[in-house]
């Protein structure tokens, strides 16, 4: 505790005396934010989000950061980074109960493993030089095996499909890679605060790694100030979005008539500790709740709502629910379109709270509720199809959700009732697609692939040099009930020493993301100060394309049996001794030899051995020949006797159906 | 004699071949020999088993505390007495109604729930029934509504899973017309499944499929299994669906007002199956005590990996106090000829223990008398080829399952004892799925290749190879001699008319070699019935035969069968019974010419 209080009050000593000469300039910032928001499923999604500015400065290239990590800035100079994303996550977003349609999914829902990727600026023969360099700082910094994406096998150069980037952008994934603390606390250590005073302090790490989904991100754009880019202000974005089991769950499924009521949490029964102040480093530090759409719209039906609930701040005994600690202020999104419900953000600044009044925000339902999340306008699944080491298919899935109509009608209407869905899928190279196999069924009927391919862009791949990638714009009705795609495949063989560890479970197909470019999630809120000041609500606002991941799909190859050196150590020796050995021996040999040299011997002596040898030979000749001569003499009975056999066959057989047919 | 001997001194033929030239020339000694020590060391297996042990590590049975909690089984019996409740008159509505219970059921867990809708073939492939029954000729499009059935699946996915892999679960049951003995494995399952959705460790998702058995138990689970795989995109599922109204109805039912209990009519997945576990209850009440039977055998005498066995038997019998059976032929149990053979072993094996206390390979007679008649059944399922449960049709799609079925001690009515039954149950099969789900890799450790004597001893593959190599071995060799014979070779070497000259020489040691060739020739065909090797000629041959072809049993020689009108009868050509992918019977034919690697397969269209 004593040192990052000295750092505090350096920094506060610096932070005045600079304040005189620096008051034009900006000054770095954090800030801190929670969104807390309950899900259909009687889960809790706490997403925190973290936000470190740099300005560019003017101080001729030498910077000192007050807040914003050394480590990423320097990373940033020396690789030319433009814009990097970087997540750690276990477990899988469930796009059906969860959400996906929203910001929240399509920015936070990540597939399970590490997801990076990244822009440089710079000349576009260098960007794999930066890729690499890069993927070993990271390594570095987080403590996470991303250096593996260093080959040229593990990670893609996406055009279009995925964020457009003229050719300076690189995608790699790692779908096996186990996400645990030690990920975490490089990553806490970017935050000046660390995990020990305000909203971090939440993070306590057996409630956040017994979740159902964890996802941790680091986001960060660069802007270059001047020409020459020497001068960089830099964004940092850290977010950690957790989806928690409130523990009161289990008590409320054994009666019935209670199962359907929410269960009630607190952030201290949910993370087991209670937010003692901000941090004081922090420009903000706040804690939203948010209620969706589909929320919102389910309370207002039901008559224990009071209408004026916002306006009066009455949440006592009629309200649906009751928080323990007043909002300070109440947000409603402004919706674009009439008609349709908004939803709500209660705001709780953490500034007034202090260790021996710590903030612990509490919800407690009174009456079930139940809503559903807003859906994408397709549900994407992934699948391998046969069985076997020999080959395979891999299916993408798409079905219709039940979207909400306003949205496809407002939609349809700008682009001729079409759906655009872009798909971005990498494979490795010993998955060997054939991407002429590519097949198309919308609606449970076989289509040409040309008459809904809008735009498709195919990288096949090189054994071990690089990675299958296709990326393509499909164009469906509005109306598509279904759509598959598949692409048949063959396995390939991997060199003995290719193998990972535990290879016998299979390979990775890491995810596929399934863009709807026509789709923008985004809210709108009263256009006052608050989203100039807290990053999240800005970027809630902004509006991003709806992005899904698939399952990541797991391949069984042939693997050799590596538990068995010996035997195969055994085997091949003898082998090749026996090969080797008759090789040598006929090799040896000259023709005719053996004859000369039993001539020669013949001539010289007769033995008493061979004399021996030769009486038995006799006698082994002599009996030998009769069994033969009597074969002989019986082969026309042969005939006869085949017939026999068969015959006794068939009896045989119709004897078997009859007792036992 | 010695003097014609130093005249003309004889090439000396090279080791092998007079070796292979002895061996022919006794071909009736060494055949009497072969078979003989054949049938003994086939009679000496029980003897020769060794005690099986777990091999993967990773599987860790019996190490964590079992979590099974009354609260699962107060929560499965009042699933069953939902469920026993149901007597309605028309036996559609009662299934209907068990079906909307049961899902019910599920989806309050927060499993993910669908309905796989199949149409049953009646007409199977028995390779017992092939000749006698004529074929009905099969048509794949006469769906009709009557021949469908239903499975309920449900989903549970792994808290912070990758959803990559699954373990399967499935309970036979017959929707509307069930006996007691299928509602007690209904409420296992569902016991299992309660405290699956609520536990932390799974790494894996859980698929519980409840077969719709009313066409059986093996056509649902192909079915689904069918679909899992190899979906078919184009819409003759769904044309079926508009014509059977039955199913709409069931999806009118489901109108719940909570959002989780929607219903997706959609396949729903979960990855690469890692393993499964088909358990029922059986009808039948054992006297002693709660028993345990394990089926193993899948199509084309495949086995599940021996670990799975393992795993269950060290459960069942450690943990759970099951005693545990594997099948056997009843027959041989009573045999007076086995048991004094039994006895002859016994007294032998104590005659080797007092010579040195080290050999212990004497069992006792009652023991090998078991042993007998559990290998007896079990090379006789492996040779037939067909499954012997729901589990077969999982080894197909290279998935290991095995079928447990778990029969209770005479039961009174007492609920005490029908708890204690749920729990026993209950924990047995929590324990393999925890197992299951400790395992990293695919089964891969143990033995894929054995012959169960008893739950917990095995004959693995590189014994009772010994016994049926020597059965096999005289084939060749008659084969090799009668061909010495046809040809009026003269195997010995010459002593009458040989000359000097080296060219003649030559040819006789060539000509020597030939009974090689008909020593190969006969040992493929002998090696013809073989599943393995058919598969290897299917790999040979590179048709467009579907790897999922299940049998191909290759008949006589071609003689009195259906002739080809392609083929001419000179070359030899095997006739070749399977079932097309679409259920088909097809005849095919081998043309098997001099060397094995130039092997055609005809798929014919003559469908017998």
């Amino acid at each position: 505790m004593e040192l990052p209080s000295r750092w505090v009050f350096l920094l506060f000593l610096l932070l005045s005396s600079t304040k005189a000469f620096e008051s034009e300039v900006d000054k770095e910032e954090f800030q801190e934010e929670l969104l807390l928001k309950p899900l259909p499923d009687r889960k809790v999604l706490a997403h925190f989000h973290f936000e470190t500015r740099a300005p560019p400065c003017n101080s001729n290239g030498l910077h000192h950061h007050h807040l914003f990590p050394k480590s990423i800035s320097q990373m940033v100079e020396k690789f030319r980074v433009k814009e990097m994303e970087l997540s750690f996550t276990q477990g899988r977003w469930n796009y059906e109960r969860w959400g996906g349609f929203d910001t929240m999914s399509s920015n936070n829902a990540k597939p399970p493993g590490v997801e990076l990727w990244a822009v440089f600026d710079v000349p576009k023969e260098q960007v794999d030089a930066s890729w690499k360099n890069l993927t070993h700082t990271l390594s570095g910094i987080f403590c996470a095996s991303i250096n593996f994406l260093e080959s040229s096998s593990m990670y893609s150069a996406p055009d279009w499909s995925f964020r457009q980037a003229s050719g300076s952008l690189r995608y790699g994934m790692l779908p096996r890679e186990a996400v645990c603390t030690e990920n975490l606390t490089p990553w806490l250590k970017l935050l000046p605060c660390r995990d020990k005073a305000g909203i971090s302090s939440l993070m306590d790490r057996p409630s956040i790694y017994t979740s159902l989904y964890y996802s941790q991100r680091l986001h960060l754009t660069s802007i270059a100030s001047d020409l020459e880019g020497l001068n960089l202000g830099i964004v940092l974005e850290q977010t950690l979005t957790v989806v928690l089991h409130p523990s009161s769950q289990r008590t409320g499924l054994t009666h019935f008539s209670q199962s359907y009521l929410q269960p009630s949490w607190s952030l201290s029964s949910i993370f087991g500790r209670k937010v003692n102040g901000r941090c004081v480093l922090a420009k903000s530090s706040k804690v939203y709740l948010q209620l969706e759409r589909g929320l919102v719209s389910q309370l207002k039906k039901s008559e224990n709502y009071g209408a004026d609930y916002i306006a009066s701040e009455g949440y006592d005994g009629e309200a649906n629910f009751e928080l323990s600690v007043n909002p300070d202020r109440v947000i409603k999104e402004e919706h674009s379109r009439n008609g349709i419900s908004s939803s709500l953000l209660y705001e709780f600044s953490v500034d007034k709270y202090s260790n021996s009044k710590p903030f612990d925000l509490g919800l407690t339902w009174k009456f079930p509720v139940i809503w559903s999340c807003q859906q994408a306008p397709l549900h994407a699944s992934r699948f391998l199809m046969g069985s076997g080491n020999e080959r395979g298919a891999i299916a993408i899935l798409l079905k219709s959700t039940d979207l909400n109509d306003s949205s496809l009608v407002a939609n349809s209407a700008m682009d001729g009732c079409e759906l655009r869905v872009n798909i971005f899928q990498v494979v490795p190279w010993y998955i060997r697609v054939y991407y002429h196999s590519l097949q198309l069924f919308v609606d449970d009927q076989l289509k040409a692939v040309g008459a809904f391919v809008e735009k498709i862009h195919v990288m096949p791949s090189k054994d071990k040099i690089s990675p299958g990638m296709m990326e393509m714009v499909l164009k469906l009705p509005c109306g598509v009930k279904s759509a598959a795609l598949t692409l048949d495949f063959d396995k390939g063989f991997l060199h003995i020493d290719e193998y990972p560890p535990d290879a016998n479970q299979g390979f990775d197909i890491p995810s596929a993301a399934i863009g709807f470019p026509d789709f923008h999630t985004s809210m709108l809120f009263p256009s006052n100060e608050s989203e100039r000041k807290s990053p999240m609500l800005s970027k809630f606002q902004e509006s991003s394309p709806v992005l899904l991941y698939t399952e990541v799909l797991l391949v069984p190859l042939t693997t050799p049996d590596f538990s068995m050196p010996y035997n195969v150590i055994t085997i091949t020796c003898t082998v090749f001794a026996l090969y080797f050995g008759s090789l040598l021996n006929v090799l040896r040999q000259r023709v005719g030899e053996k004859e000369r040299l039993l001539k020669s011997k013949a001539a010289a002596k007769t033995g008493r051995l061979s004399d021996l040898l030769s009486r038995l030979s006799a006698k082994l000749r002599g009996r030998s020949q009769e069994p033969m001569q009597s074969a002989s003499e019986s082969s026309p009975l042969i005939n006869s006797k085949l017939a026999l056999k068969v015959l006794l066959m068939a009896a045989l057989a119709v004897a078997w159906q009859y007792y036992f047919g | 004699m010695p003097k014609t001997e130093t005249e003309t001194p004889k090439m000396k033929p090279r080791p092998i071949v007079r070796l292979g030239i002895f061996l022919i020339s006794h071909s009736l000694l060494v055949c009497v020999v072969c078979c003989t020590a054949g049938v003994l060391a086939l009679l000496l297996l029980p003897l020769l088993a060794k005690n099986t042990y777990i091999s993967e590590n990773a599987l860790m049975p019996g190490s964590a505390s079992s979590m099974v909690s009354n609260r699962d089984i107060s929560e499965a019996n009042r699933l069953a007495s939902d469920l026993s409740g149901l007597n309605f008159e028309p036996q559609d509505a009662a299934a209907l109604e068990s079906r909307g219970i049961l899902t019910k059921y599920m989806s309050d867990l927060g499993a993910e729930v669908s309905y796989h809708k199949f149409h049953h073939k009646p007409n199977q492939f028995h390779p017992l029934h092939f000749f006698s029954s004529p074929d009905s000729t099969s048509s794949v499009d006469n769906f009709s509504c009557s021949a469908q059935g239903i499975n309920t699946v449900g989903i549970i996915r792994a808290p912070r899973g990758d959803g990559k892999e699954a373990i399967v679960l499935v309970t036979p049951y017959k929707f509307g017309k069930s006996g007691t003995a299928e509602t007690l494995s209904l409420s296992i399952a569902y016991t299992v499944f309660s405290l699956l959705s609520r536990v932390t460790w799974l790494a894996k998702d859980i698929i519980w499929l409840v077969a719709d058995s009313q066409y059986g138990e093996y056509a649902p689970v192909e079915a689904w299994l069918r679909d899992y795989h190899t979906p078919v995109f184009t819409g003759l599922g769904a044309l079926n669906a508009d014509t059977c109204i039955k199913i709409d109805d069931l999806y009118a039912l489901e109108q719940k007002p909570i959002a989780q209990t929607k219903i997706s009519d959609g396949f729903r997945r979960a990855g690469t199956m890692a393993a499964a576990l088909i358990f029922k209850v059986a009808d039948r009440n054992e006297l002693l005590e709660d028993t345990l039977n394990i089926y193993a055998e899948a199509s084309n005498g495949q086995m599940p990996n021996l670990d799975l066995i393992n795993i269950v038997n060290y459960l069942a019998v450690h943990r759970q106090g099951l005693r545990v059976k594997v099948e056997k032929v009843l027959s041989l149990l009573d045999s007076r000829w086995l048991e004094i053979l039994g006895e002859i072993f016994e007294v032998l094996g104590k005659v080797a223990r007092s010579l040195n206390p080290g050999w212990k390979f004497g069992i006792s007679a009652a023991d090998y008398v078991e042993g007998s008649a559990t290998l007896a059944s079990s090379l006789y399922n492996q040779a037939l080829g067909i499954p012997t449960g729901p589990h077969g049709a999982f080894r197909d799609f290279q998935v290991d399952a095995i079928t447990l079925e778990i029969s209770p001690k005479v039961s009174s009515h007492n609920k005490a004892r029908h708890n204690e039954f749920l729990l026993r149950g209950g924990r047995l099969v929590e324990g393999v799925v925890r197992s299951i789900n400790n395992l990293l890799e695919k089964f891969h450790q143990s033995f894929f290749l054995y012959i169960l004597t008893s739950p917990s001893k095995f004959v693995s593959v590189g014994v009772y190879m010994i016994a049926f190599a020597l059965l096999v071995a005289p084939l060749p060799l008659v084969a090799a001699s009668l061909y010495a014979d046809a040809n009026q070779l003269d195997l010995g070497v010459k002593n009458t008319k040989s000359t000097t000259s080296a060219p003649n020489e030559l040819d006789i040691t060539f000509r020597s070699w030939k009974w090689l060739h008909a020593a190969k020739e006969a040992f493929s065909r002998s090696c013809m019935g073989r599943s393995c090797f058919t598969a290897s000629i299917f790999h040979l041959s590179n048709t467009k035969l579907q790897p999922n072809v299940q049998l191909c049993n290759l008949g006589f020689p071609f003689n009195a069968w259906p002739p080809h009108p392609v083929l001419d009868s000179g070359l030899s050509i095997y006739p070749c019974f399977y079932i097309s992918t679409r259920g088909e019977r097809r005849v095919g034919y081998f043309e098997i010419s001099d060397h094995l690697s130039s092997l055609h397969w005809f798929a014919s269209h003559v469908s017998c």
